[in-house]
This record gives structure tokens, sequence and C-alpha cells, in this order.
């Protein structure tokens, strides 16, 4: 065995407590409780790192981009454009030139359905989504198809929170124009089959856009090996600052899409009788970007690839396991979806209390979960509940989050017995 | 821990396990919905009005604790009062759980409708109290839904 071999293997799986002291928010105080945060599938927290990077950025390079002949835009300018290449890494992606920066998911989305979308569709056509979908992946679509008279069509979720994939060939026909879908559902942690999914729906030469929010701070992404047109996340799941996200779609795609916004950074120059835009990606920048928000993101990717992975999705893999044991050992509890696969959250609903009743306990146990309908109102409607409690997890959660959650559960049966 | 046992006091337990006036009366002639959009809380308020007077009212849906139970002390407090008392109750219940959290509250003129104070100690949660009562109101006031946003 080589030195560094051994290394390895000596090396404790997972240092939980090293990761969380980097991420200075976990020390507060909760209504005088130690902060269990399980809330990360809305918004993850950020690392020391990732503040630092934009501070300095801010103290030392802040100007704006692509504009300036001076050396603050130039290093504005490199420090921007340098995170488009470590996000191409990030996904596995061929070309920098394919990864577009937006606010996030939902508007990563909206440019596709404005853009490739209202290209591609027209009366009579249809769009297809899924059951378990955010809103942010329905009501895009929605409005297209309004605009296009196109109908949107849905692939139905099983009783465990699994697509029904014999469902979704069926529905693939000859005016399916888009294949919109999760990675993994923010509500029922579900992980789909991507690359089934997307090699059924090139076999009908429909192109797949993949709603990455959940699935980016939890999954190995290679947007090649998973073969869809287009993926999208957000900066503020990944450990990074809000107003930062990315869209990445195909070169061959991006090339041949409208702009979505029109205004500065996106032309190559402007008359009153025409103008002419810029190449891919800047066609789809329009205007100032959230430009210490993307160099943000870019701290949070540096300090993501310095965690060993695999020993990273085994420690939730095991929060998970235990959360989702704990939970439905619990007398009265239903775990809503148990998907083959998950990543990420765990949702359940309590026989005699409210999910917003569960929170505001929860909360005073200094436990921060969600409640409530998590964006996926048809998903709701499909499990026949109006809301759950959502405990998602991320990798600087511990077993002490698991079991504070666990006894915070008994607390509210106590209140509501 | 004080705050949380204020707000979930037996007797708003007691009205979510076994709300009263769960049902349509027979001679309501006023319904409105009533929807929270943050949490998915629905209800329908149903209320007979005779003369300026309820002389019946009665609730239906789904929800929290805390909107259930206000539902159904809402319905109790209501029941034969004037739309003018109706009026002045609503007034006198929205100030108290609208009111800054930690500071003495006056609840004089609430009757019942007091176990609902603890409520201000958690302002996400006013809008799970006011459900009911604005759903009421815009039943009253001939409009067919409320909404707490």
């Amino acid at each position: 065995m080589s030195a560094g071999a051994r290394a390895a293997a000596l090396r404790p799986a997972f240092d939980a407590a090293s990761v969380r002291t980097e991420f200075p928010i976990l020390a507060e105080r909760v209504h005088g409780k130690r902060l269990v945060f399980l809330d990360s599938a809305a918004s993850a927290q950020k690392p020391r790192r990732v503040l630092d990077a934009m501070n300095a950025f801010y103290e030392h390079d802040y100007a704006n981009v692509h504009r300036g002949v001076y050396l603050l835009s130039e290093r504005a300018t490199a420090a921007f454009e340098s995170v488009r290449e470590r996000v191409r890494a990030f996904l596995g992606a061929p070309e920098a030139r394919e990864v577009v920066f937006v606010r996030g998911t939902t508007e990563a989305i909206n440019l596709v359905a404005q853009s490739f979308g209202r290209t591609r569709v027209g009366a009579g056509d249809e769009v297809l989504v899924t059951q378990m979908e955010h809103h942010s992946n329905i009501v895009p679509w929605q409005m297209l198809c309004e605009e296009k008279r196109a109908r949107l069509r849905v692939v139905p979720v099983d009783d465990r929170g699994d697509l029904r994939l014999e469902a979704l060939e069926k529905l693939l026909g000859p005016r399916t124009r888009i294949l919109a879908v999760t990675h993994v559902s923010n509500t029922l942690g579900t992980v789909n089959p991507l690359r089934e999914i997307v090699r059924m729906a090139h076999a009908r030469g429909v192109p797949v856009l993949v709603d990455g929010a959940q699935a980016a701070p939890h999954l190995r992404i290679d947007v090649q090996e998973l073969g869809c047109d287009f993926y999208a996340f957000s900066g503020h799941k990944l450990f990074g600052p809000t107003g930062a996200g990315v869209l990445w779609g195909r070169a061959e795609h991006l090339e041949a899409m409208p702009p979505w916004q029109g205004g500065g950074d996106m032309i190559l120059s402007v008359s009153f009788e025409k103008t002419l835009y810029r190449e891919i990606p800047y066609r789809f920048e329009a205007g100032t970007p959230d430009i210490a928000a993307v160099v943000g993101l870019g701290a949070a990717l540096d300090w993501l690839g310095e965690i060993d992975h695999e020993a990273a999705a085994a420690h939730e893999r095991d929060l998970l396991l235990r959360a989702t044991e704990g939970l439905a050992a619990i007398p009265g509890l239903r775990l809503v979806g148990t998907p083959r696969e998950r990543a990420g959250v765990v949702s359940f609903v309590l026989a005699d209390a409210h999910p917003h009743d569960v929170g505001t306990i929860l909360d005073h146990e200094g436990i921060a979960v969600r409640t409530g309908h998590h964006c996926t109102q048809p998903l709701m409607e499909r499990f026949g509940v109006p809301a759950t409690i959502r405990a998602s997890f991320a990798l600087y959660n511990d077993r002490e989050d698991v079991n504070a959650l666990v006894a915070g559960i008994a607390r509210v049966r106590e209140v509501f017995a | 821990m004080q705050e949380l046992r204020e707000l979930y006091q037996t007797v708003i337990l007691d009205h979510n396990k076994k709300p009263r006036n769960f049902a349509r009366p027979p001679g309501a002639n006023r319904m409105a919905h009533g929807h929270n959009p943050l949490c998915g809380d629905k209800l329908e308020v149903f209320a007979e009005l005779d003369d300026g007077v309820l002389r019946d009212v009665g609730f239906q849906g789904s929800g929290c604790a805390i909107s259930k139970a206000s539902a159904s002390l809402m319905t109790e407090a209501v029941k034969g009062k004037t739309l003018a008392e109706v009026e002045r109750l609503f007034e006198g219940f929205h100030r108290v759980v609208t009111s800054e959290a930690r500071t003495p509250v006056d609840v004089s003129g609430l009757g019942k409708l007091k176990v609902l104070a603890g409520v201000r100690e958690f302002p996400m949660r006013v809008k799970c109290a006011t459900l009911a009562w604005h759903t009421l109101r815009a039943a009253l006031h001939g409009e067919e839904s409320a909404s707490t946003e």
C-alpha cells in the first residue's frame, strides 16, 4: 500500500465536525438551543470561504464586467469569466460557452421556455412535465402552452413517489416538443433515472430540460453522461450566494435560440434599423449580472471541489437513512414518498398535528424545517395531503441533528397527545 | 417554552380536536372561501344573517391547530351578535393578535377569544388566527373569498 493510499484509508470517512466549523451561522443559537438547520433544500448555508471571497472581490477587484479598459474591470471580468470554466467542469460539460449565468433555476427554466420553447412549440403541440415538478418547472411551460395553444401533459408518479416510466413512454408522442423533468424531487427526495428518461425521450426526438436545483448539492453531475439538452441549477442551494444560477445548454441549441431579454452586454452593435447580437452565452446575459454572486458561486465550487465527494455522499446517505428509519418508527407518522433512490430530503405528516404546528414547535427546539406545500401543489394533491413537514440535509448536518429531529417530533406528540 | 405553552394551551388544543359549529348551518345565506396561500390552509365560513343579526354560523375546511381553533372559537363568539358587534369583536381580536410580542396587551372584552392572545408571540402564525375572521367578514360583505395575502 502506498503512503497516499494508507493516508486515505486512515482518514475518517467524513469529518462533519470540521466541515461545520466552516459555516459561521451554525454557531447561532435559536430560542436558546443549538441550531439544527434542516432546510438546506430551500437554501443552503454558506461557508466562510464564500463570504470571504465575495468580500475580497468587493474590496479589491470590483467593477462592472466586459466594459472598461481599466485594470479593475479587467480583474472583475477575469474573476467572473473564470467561474464559467469552473461551472463547466462541475457539470462535465464540453464547453464553457455553453454555461449561461442566470439568477437561479427559475430564471433558467423561463429562459428555455421563452426562447427555445417559443420557437419550437406551436398550436396543438405538447409539452411534457411530471407530477413531481416544482412550480418553477410547471408554470413557465403552462404560460408557454397558453400563449401557443399547446397542451401541457403530465407524467404521473406512483405511490412510492417514483415516476411511472411506462406512462412516460406512452406520453412521448409525435406532438411532444420538450420534456421538462427534475433530477431530484424537492418534496419526495426521489432521484429520477435520468439516463433512462433521456434515452426514452431522445428515441422520439424529444429534447430534455433537467431541473437540477436539488441534485447539484448532492449528486455528481455529468451532463454528457446524462445526455440531456439543458441542465439548470441555483447557486444558493449549492452553498453559494443568492442571485447566481446556471443554465447549461448544448451549444447547438443555444446557437439556434433567439435572445429572450434585450439590453446591454448582449449586443454586437445597435442601430434603430438593426441590432446584431453577441455570440453565446453573452446573447442570453443582458444587463449587468450579479457579479459578486457569480464570484461567490465560484468560491463555493472551489470549496466543494476540495471535499471528497464519495465520503460526503456516504455521510449524507447515513443521515438520510437514520432520519427515515427514526421517523418511520414514530407512531402516527407517515412518510410522504418512499422512492427507490433518495437524495437530500424526507417529507412526512403526523396523524394528529398539522405541519404548521409541527414547524412552530420544532422551531422552539432550535430545529428549522420547512412546512407547507413546497411549491409542489399538484404533488400534494397526488398524495392527498395539504402540506408536509420536510427535513432536508446537507453535508454540514450530523447525527446530532437527526437525533434532535426525532426527539423534536416526540415533543410535538406530547403537546398534541 | 412558556410562549409555546401559551400558544398551544388546552382550550386551543380542544377546539382543534373537536371544532364547534363544524358544519354548514341549514339556514345559511352567506358563505365565503378563505385561503392562506402561504401554508395552504383552506376553509369555508357560512352564516345565517337575518335582519342584521348572525342567527347561525359554521365553518368547514382543513388547517393547522391555530386556524381551526380560531375558527371554532369565532363561531361561538359571534353567534347571535349584530353586524356592528361582530365588527367590534374582530377589531379587538385583530388588535390583540397583531400587537407587539413581549408586551402586555389588554384582552378585556374578548371573552374566550383571549386564549389566542399568545399568537402575537409568533408573527408567522398571525395569519392562521385571522383567516376565519377575514373569511367571515368577506361572507358578510357579500364577497366570495378572502385571502390572508
